[in-house]
This record gives structure tokens, C-alpha cells and sequence, in this order.
């Protein structure tokens, strides 16, 4: 029962991710009409302290991010979607003895974080990379690690509400209890997962050549790696050969720090360490390839 | 460097093998429009590349604003705006929200209002980036470039690919530039626009400066030969023709073209022959040489070359 279902389920997913809930929809959100107090803030935020120069960029690129149809399928709509439809399905089937909603609701949260985190930067950043955004942006004199930061910031702002967003949902919707000394945990495997996946896509990007690639292209490698790494089906009842090659990547270690602290074996202070660990060496790797390769510059100039 | 805020000897850029650009020296003096006039490929893109410090160049001396481009920090960034050739928008921004993001990078950047004013945008300051035409498009870019309200205006093909009326926009949006006192140089490959917007032109082939001058001086333009055309009467052969003028037609040729350099002094000896003759030479024409054609032979074929 449990496979058949997820199987229809995953069809439903792959459907979803790869032709998007608002494609239909006019692809760009019209800006809001606002009062023109954007010219006062923005002078007032000024080229001065490197923070509010971080939170500027930041606060603009959060807008570009929730004007995009396609971005606010993949982060925000989509992990909802999901929760909402597991969690009433198959939220009071057992999965190795617990319900299968205590498997859901990390997993899916480990699925938001990844999405925008690195899959939204991704794209993000290949698509400002080759229609030339970011080489004007070098043009002016802010520093690349305020570009950089900004966005990161985001990423991390809408995976850490997202992931916020989906624990609440679970707990008050359908009864999903975390127990108090579990919070620190969830909380520090979110940040450090966002954080490392917000450098692996930095690395990602510098693999990728044009805008068009860069979704199908991080979609290929992802879904397996879902599938994969206990996000939508519970590693326990894969392969032992396809769990070590999973528990190789960042995927399968973040989905696990997460789910750990909603074991109901769990007790103490359940922070996955190996995993954090695991996520850290990632995240250097990924640090090294960026710095080594990444560009501000399109397609044809990158060599260079 | 006598006051050049652009001072450029010796520059030279090798990709592999390939030498794009060949030994450039350029000079632009505070408040001038220069303008590097050349064929796709003739490397032009690379130079203001190299003098905006997005390239390393291969060898030579360049100084903008008296820093070298290469090594020079955000305080000089702050000093110099640059539009290029190919970048577009930021996708889900309004204009305004595009010229404050922007703003925002700058110490003492214009007010938003103010560019979006000087470029022509202020009817369309709440109007997203993706609705706005090719032409408003580009003067967001050109205004993007100076909301830090820049000293040096670096524009790469500022209207190309425009239809009319775009491309007269984005003249006029550079003409008020002038008045402003900014130093401008930028690329085109298009003569009337070198034409109409720069004090001073470098022809750039192959990666050389093959000519400068202004529109009027360029290639020797005011020294070179004019034309007098016309064509001959029924019954009259060049060979009919006084010596002086007879210069390079072929004996069966109607239509005769002469190269003059003494003009007035040739079309005086041209009547007096044709007046003694009874003849009258109804298409007869004097012309200058356009800066066109002065483009065309030191250019070789235009727009055959590919980027």
C-alpha cells in the first residue's frame, strides 16, 4: 500500500516540479504600486555599513524572488502542497512503527530547504549570470560578497520560514509534535543545511552555460537524490547499496539531521553530528570549486 | 597624461592564439565623446572591456580617471558608470525599484526621480522592467549607469538593434549627457551615430585604431578628393573631354566620375568647355566625400565580419 501510493505521489511531484503550479499564470507577478518611499530608503541604507548593504540587496532580490511564478512554485508552493497532501493521505499510516507523518513533515522540510536554497539560487544565479545582471551589478563599486551574501541571505530567509512554516503546519494541523529539546536541533540542521546547499549552488552554477540548462539540469540530478535520501520515501525500505551511496551526499544528510530529532527514540539534545559534519565537507568542496571558478560574467566570457 | 581622464598606450589583449587587440593608444580628454567606431569583431567590446577593468589585458598601459582599471577599487567605481552591450533588466523589478537597488550601491548616488527624469522614464517609473519597449529598456540601462552620478560613461553599442525612434531616443538621452559635462566614450559600428554623438572618432579594424579625427577631419576627410559627376551629352566621347579633366574614364564610359582635389577651379574649366560646346549638363554634381565612404575604405567590408 505505502509504495503504490508514493508511486502515484511521485508522479504527481515530478509533474509539478517540472511544469510548475503558476506557469499558466503570467510568468512575473506587475510589481506593486507603492508609494514612492523606495527613494528615501534606499538613500538612507546608502553605500555605507556592509550590513545594510547586505539586508538592501537582500530586501530586493526577496522581491525579484516572490514576483517570480516559477520560484514561488518551487519554494513556497509546492513543499506546502506536498505536506498538506501526504500528511492527509497517509499522515496515520506506520512507518517502522511510528506514523508516517513523524517521516513527513523533516522530510519535507529537508525538501524546502533544498529548494530554496539551492535549486531557486541555482537557477537564480545562472539566469542573472548569463542575461548579464550580475556583470552590471560588478560594473558599480558594491563588493562581490555583499551580491553574494544578499542573496544567500534570502535563500536563507525563505528556507528558514518555509521550514518554519511546515513544523507549525505539522504540529497544529495534524499533530506532529516536536518535543522542546528537540527545537535546537531542527533549527541547527535547517541553518546548516541551507547554509551549505546556498554554497553548493554557487559551485553548481559555475557547471552550468546557459539559463535553459540550468533547471532541467538541477531537477536531474535532485529527484533521484529525493528519492533517494528518505525525503519522500523512508530510506529504511531501500536498497543497503543505494543507502550508502545516498548517505554519501548532502541530500540523504540533511534529511537525516532532521528527521532524527523527530524520532521517537530520540532523546537529549538529538543533533546528527556526523551528518552536520558530513554536510560541512560539502560545503567546502563546494566553497573551493566557487571560488576557483565562478564568474560574474555571461556565457562567451567565462574563460576568460 | 596632461588631463586625459582616459590615457591609453600600447594596449594589447591575446586570447590564445588570437590577438584581438592589436597596440591601441586612445586619449579623451574631460567633457569629450569619443566614440570607437568599427565592424562587429574589430574587437571594441574588449577594449572598454579592458578600460573597465572586467578584462586583464595582455600588455600596454591604460589609465581611466588616472587608476588603472585592472587593480582599481570600489572608490573608483564609484567614479565611472558603464552600460553594456547585452545585459538585460532585472527580471520583477519596477524602474524605480531598479534605480534604487542601484542607488543603494553608490556613497552619494542621484536621486531615482532625477535619472529616471534625465533618461525619459518618469511616466514609467512603476512600470515593471519586462513591460518596458527596447528603447525605455535601454535608457533604464543608460540610467542604471548613472545613478552614481559618474564623472566617466563607458556605452557599449548604446542603439543597436533599436528600431528609429528608439535609437533617436537613446541620442537625445546621451546629447543631454553632454550638457551634464560627463566624459563619454563609446562603441558603434554605425557612422551616423558616431556622427551625430562624438567630438572625436578612433576607427577600430582588427583590433587597431586604422584612423582618428573628428567627424569632419576623420581619414583625412577634409583633404581627400571630391567628386564631380555628370554624364555626357549623345554624340561626345571622353576623349572629347579637356585633358585635365579626361583623368581615368574609360574611352566608351557615359557616366563620368572625376576625383577632384581643386573643385571649384575643375568645374570652371568643366563649363567653359561645355558653354563653348553648346552642351548643358543637366545631372552635374559636386559632392564631399561622406563619412561613410571614408568608413568603407578604411574599414574594409562592414558587417561582413562576424563577432
Amino acid at each position: 500500500m505505502f509504495h503504490g501510493s508514493t508511486s502515484i505521489v511521485m508522479i504527481a511531484v515530478v509533474v509539478v516540479a517540472r511544469f510548475g503550479l503558476g506557469r499558466g499564470l503570467k510568468a512575473v507577478r506587475r510589481p506593486r504600486r507603492r508609494a514612492p518611499r523606495d527613494d528615501a530608503t534606499a538613500t538612507a541604507l546608502g553605500g555605507h555599513g556592509p550590513v545594510r548593504l547586505v539586508l538592501h540587496q537582500a530586501r530586493y532580490d526577496l522581491r525579484t524572488l516572490t514576483r517570480n511564478a516559477q520560484a514561488r512554485t518551487a519554494t513556497v508552493m509546492l513543499p506546502l502542497l506536498l505536506l498538506v497532501l501526504f500528511l492527509g493521505m497517509w499522515g496515520s499510516d506506520r512507518v517502522a512503527g511510528a506514523p508516517a507523518s513523524t517521516f513527513y513533515v523533516p522530510g519535507l522540510v529537508a525538501l524546502s530547504v533544498i529548494a530554496s536554497s539551492f535549486t531557486n539560487l541555482v537557477i537564480s544565479v545562472v539566469t542573472q549570470r548569463e542575461s548579464g545582471v550580475l556583470k552590471r551589478r560588478r560594473a558599480t563599486p558594491v563588493p562581490a560578497w555583499v551580491l553574494i551574501g544578499g542573496r544567500a541571505l534570502t535563500a536563507m530567509a525563505v528556507s528558514l520560514t518555509m521550514a518554519t512554516a511546515l513544523v507549525a503546519i505539522g504540529w497544529i494541523g495534524f499533530g506532529v509534535a516536536l518535543p522542546a529539546e528537540a527545537i535546537p536541533a531542527v533549527v541547527l540542521s535547517a541553518v546548516a543545511g541551507s547554509l551549505c546547499f546556498c554554497v553548493l549552488a554557487y559551485a553548481v552554477a559555475t557547471l552550468i552555460g546557459s539559463a535553459e540548462a540550468a533547471q532541467p539540469t538541477v531537477q536531474a540530478v535532485m529527484l533521484p537524490l529525493y528519492l533517494a535520501s528518505g525525503i519522500f520515501i523512508p530510506n529504511a525500505s531501500l536498497p543497503s547499496w543505494l543507502r550508502q551511496l545516498a548517505s554519501v551526499f548532502p541530500v540523504e544528510r540533511l534529511s537525516d539531521a532532521l528527521h532524527q530529532p523527530y524520532s521517537p527514540a530520540a532523546h537529549g539534545l538529538p543533533i546528527a553530528w556526523t551528518d552536520l559534519g558530513v554536510m560541512a565537507v560539502w560545503a567546502a568542496a563546494g566553497l573551493a570549486v566557487a571560488l576557483r571558478r565562478f564568474s560574474w560574467l555571461p556565457g562567451p566570457g567565462r574563460t576568460a | 597624461m596632461s588631463g586625459a581622464v582616459v590615457h591609453v598606450r600600447g594596449l594589447r589583449k591575446r586570447y590564445g592564439g588570437r590577438e584581438v587587440v592589436r597596440g591601441v593608444d586612445l586619449d579623451v580628454r574631460p567633457g569629450e565623446i569619443v566614440a570607437l567606431l568599427g565592424p562587429n569583431g574589430a574587437g571594441k567590446t574588449t577594449i572598454v572591456e579592458l578600460l573597465t577593468g572586467f578584462r586583464s589585458r595582455t600588455d600596454g598601459d591604460v589609465h581611466v580617471l588616472g587608476v588603472d582599471p585592472q587593480t582599481a577599487g570600489t572608490a573608483w567605481r564609484e567614479r565611472v558608470g558603464v552600460v553594456l552591450q547585452e545585459s538585460q533588466p532585472d527580471p520583477g523589478l519596477s524602474v524605480r525599484e531598479c534605480l534604487s537597488l542601484y542607488a543603494g550601491y553608490y556613497r552619494a548616488p542621484r536621486a531615482p526621480v532625477e535619472i529616471a527624469e534625465l533618461v525619459g522614464l518618469l511616466e514609467c517609473l512603476e512600470t515593471g522592467t519586462e513591460e518596458l519597449s527596447g528603447g525605455q529598456r535601454r535608457r533604464l540601462d543608460i540610467g542604471l549607469a548613472l545613478i552614481g552620478d559618474p564623472e566617466m560613461l563607458f556605452l557599449d553599442e548604446p542603439a543597436t538593434g533599436f528600431d528609429p525612434k528608439a535609437r533617436r531616443d537613446a541620442w537625445d538621452t546621451i546629447d543631454g549627457l553632454r550638457s551634464l559635462g560627463t566624459t563619454i566614450v563609446l562603441t558603434t559600428h554605425a557612422m551616423d551615430e558616431a556622427e551625430r554623438l562624438a567630438d572625436s572618432i578612433a576607427v577600430i579594424v582588427d583590433g587597431a585604431v586604422v584612423a582618428e579625427g573628428t567627424p569632419e577631419t576623420i581619414g583625412g576627410r577634409d583633404r581627400r578628393a571630391h567628386e564631380i559627376a555628370f554624364t555626357l551629352p549623345d554624340g561626345l566621347a571622353p576623349a572629347d573631354l579637356p585633358p585635365a579633366l579626361r583623368d581615368g574614364a574609360r574611352p566608351d564610359d557615359r557616366q563620368i566620375r572625376l576625383r577632384s582635389t581643386e573643385p571649384l577651379a575643375d568645374v570652371r574649366a568643366l563649363a567653359d568647355w561645355a558653354l563653348g560646346r553648346g552642351i548643358d549638363l543637366p545631372d552635374l554634381e559636386v559632392r564631399r566625400p561622406a563619412l561613410e565612404d571614408v568608413y568603407l575604405a578604411l574599414a574594409g567590408s562592414p558587417d561582413t565580419t562576424d563577432t
